[in-house]
């Protein structure tokens, strides 16, 4: 089973943190990282740039409406995904709950459609 | 052969009531297909009405019914599944059938309980989920219980079994860090379809009756699994004592008795027994729970049989010590009941009072009642009155309604009736 782990936060919290601190949870999601590859879990990882930097666009009878933002404008937002192959949803928790996000925000667990 | 045709549905149908549960545990463990399983088994029950008329009842008729099911699921894979995913799927039956000696079919009943019961599941269904997979109640039955649409809560269930096939919950034991956690949920829905068996004491709708003694014998079930769970035993000891009154919570014309009043010899003493040594069984574990304070509430009121008088200090006792752990305004409720049994109506008056400002029980029937009461005891009859209005007001069941009235009425003129 591929599962996707969004990991929703608040971008105003990391922004605040001193350079010390950035470099320490970034670290530790390096270290989080290693731990997925060691065990060879890891499909594929992004972190987002921040929600000030996005864009919708939804077509309507041919039109394109853009919009600036996020879809929607809420203080925890999706900073980046994880995905990952675990046996079932109890390991994906298990490694949810590994990751730093789920410290400092909150990790959807998410089954991917398998094609 | 009319005759032989219901001895024969006679057969199946016991083989579905004993057998249900554990042939879905088993069809369901490794696909997670619930749904799938349920569809293969009724069709299994639908070929053994066909064939066992013709041939007689297989002598292993649970064994039967597997193979039967097998068959149909595989067939139903092969029309549904492009070619490469039915062969995963029969790989996974053919390893099943080699794990599975034919005569005994292994017992996997806990991890699906465990499977329904998962913080995954939506809380709400997990209790309706385990009496429709491990009991084989339908979703109409279910719904009347629980008090919910049909439509709605047939939606519910398959939503619940679709998120447990869709998100791979598995059907296994919990790590011990998560055992007691998990093992809460599952005795939280067993209990829940329990208490809606419950509040039918008559027994007049026989879902509801038939809900109690089903929970108690899954509360058996995990019980005999996880010998270890003092918690397990307490809500077993917990609803075998209630069980243990239900002949002497309605009178003779089938009017509500209060606990206080009802006649002991209509008790259940076996059960009550019974009760009393899960609950020791539990207290030498030593790690007391939720399940085990209500038991032991049950237990304190159980004494009565002997000394005319339950055991309010230690109901008091316990109930401080349900407080800690719950916080619930319920069990504040039957503390404050507790207060004035030990030191006096205005003692738990004023407990009341401190939780008056929790909005949840301005619709709770009980903490009305319980007002009612105190107020009358201390002569404010006014209040009671008003307070009556309100229980009243918020009762569903019609003989407990008749019962409150009564009290109301009595109000000013027989004090006698508390």
């Amino acid at each position: 089973m591929k599962y996707m782990l969004l990991i929703y936060a608040d971008p105003v919290g990391f922004a605040a943190l001193k350079p010390a601190e950035a470099q320490a949870a970034m670290a530790a999601y390096e270290a989080f990282t290693t731990a997925l590859e060691s065990e060879k879990v890891l499909i594929h990882s992004q972190r987002l740039r921040p929600t000030s930097e996005a864009t919708t666009i939804h077509v309507e009878n041919g039109k394109n409406k853009v919009l600036n933002g996020p879809y929607v404008e809420t203080k925890e937002q999706l900073g980046g995904y994880f995905v990952i192959e675990a046996p079932d949803l109890d390991a994906a928790l298990k490694w949810a709950a590994r990751c730093p996000g789920s410290h400092h925000g909150t990790i959807e667990v998410r089954p991917v459609w398998e094609m | 052969m009319r005759e032989r045709d219901a001895l024969v549905g006679k057969a199946a149908e016991a083989v579905a009531r004993r057998s249900y549960g554990k042939l879905i545990a088993f069809l369901a463990a490794r696909s997670r297909d619930v749904a799938g399983a349920e569809d293969a088994l009724s069709e299994a029950f639908a070929s053994a009405l066909a064939h066992w008329p013709k041939d007689g009842v297989p002598d292993n008729p649970e064994a039967w019914l597997l193979a039967a099911a097998r068959r149909k699921s595989v067939d139903a894979h092969r029309r549904r599944k492009r070619s490469e995913d039915a062969s995963d799927h029969l790989k996974l039956m053919a390893h099943e059938l080699a794990t599975a000696n034919d005569n005994t079919v292994p017992d996997k009943r806990l991890l699906l309980m465990f499977a329904c019961a998962h913080p995954a599941v939506d809380e709400a269904t997990r209790a309706p989920l385990i009496l429709q997979t491990v009991l084989g109640f339908d979703a109409a039955t279910i719904a009347s219980a629980f008090l919910v649409a049909p439509a709605s809560m047939g939606q519910r269930l398959v939503r619940a079994k679709a998120k447990i096939r869709g998100a791979a919950i598995p059907f296994r034991l919990p790590e011990p860090d998560e055992l007691r956690e998990r093992l809460d949920a599952v005795l939280d829905a067993i209990y829940a379809a329990y208490t809606e068996g419950w509040s039918d004491p008559a027994a007049t709708d026989m879902h509801r009756r038939e809900l109690a003694g089903e929970a108690i014998w899954l509360g058996r079930l995990v019980c005999a699994s996880l010998p270890g769970e003092p918690e397990a035993l307490g809500l077993l000891a917990l609803m075998l004592h209630c069980e243990a009154r239900r002949d002497a919570r309605r009178d003779r014309i089938g009017e509500f008795v209060p606990l206080a009043e009802q006649n002991t010899d209509l008790w259940n003493s076996a059960m009550i027994d019974e009760a009393e040594m899960h609950l020791r069984r539990a207290g030498e574990m030593r790690a007391i729970g939720r399940f085990q304070l209500e038991a032991a509430v049950q237990s304190a009121h159980a004494v009565r049989r002997t000394s005319n008088r339950a055991d309010w200090r230690a109901i008091l006792t316990l109930y401080d010590a349900l407080w800690d752990l719950t916080r619930s305004p319920v069990v504040a409720i039957n503390r404050a009941v507790a207060v004035a049994e030990t030191e006096g109506a205005q003692e738990g008056l004023a407990v009341l009072d401190m939780q008056a400002r929790d909005k949840r029980l301005s619709q709770y029937q009980p903490y009305w009642a319980a007002r009612a009461e105190l107020l009358s005891r201390i002569g404010r009859i006014a209040e009671a009155t008003e307070a009556y209005v309100q229980a009243i007001g918020l009762e569903t069941d019609p003989a407990v309604r008749r019962f409150l009235q009564r009290k109301q009425a009595a109000l000013g003129s027989d004090r006698g009736v508390c």
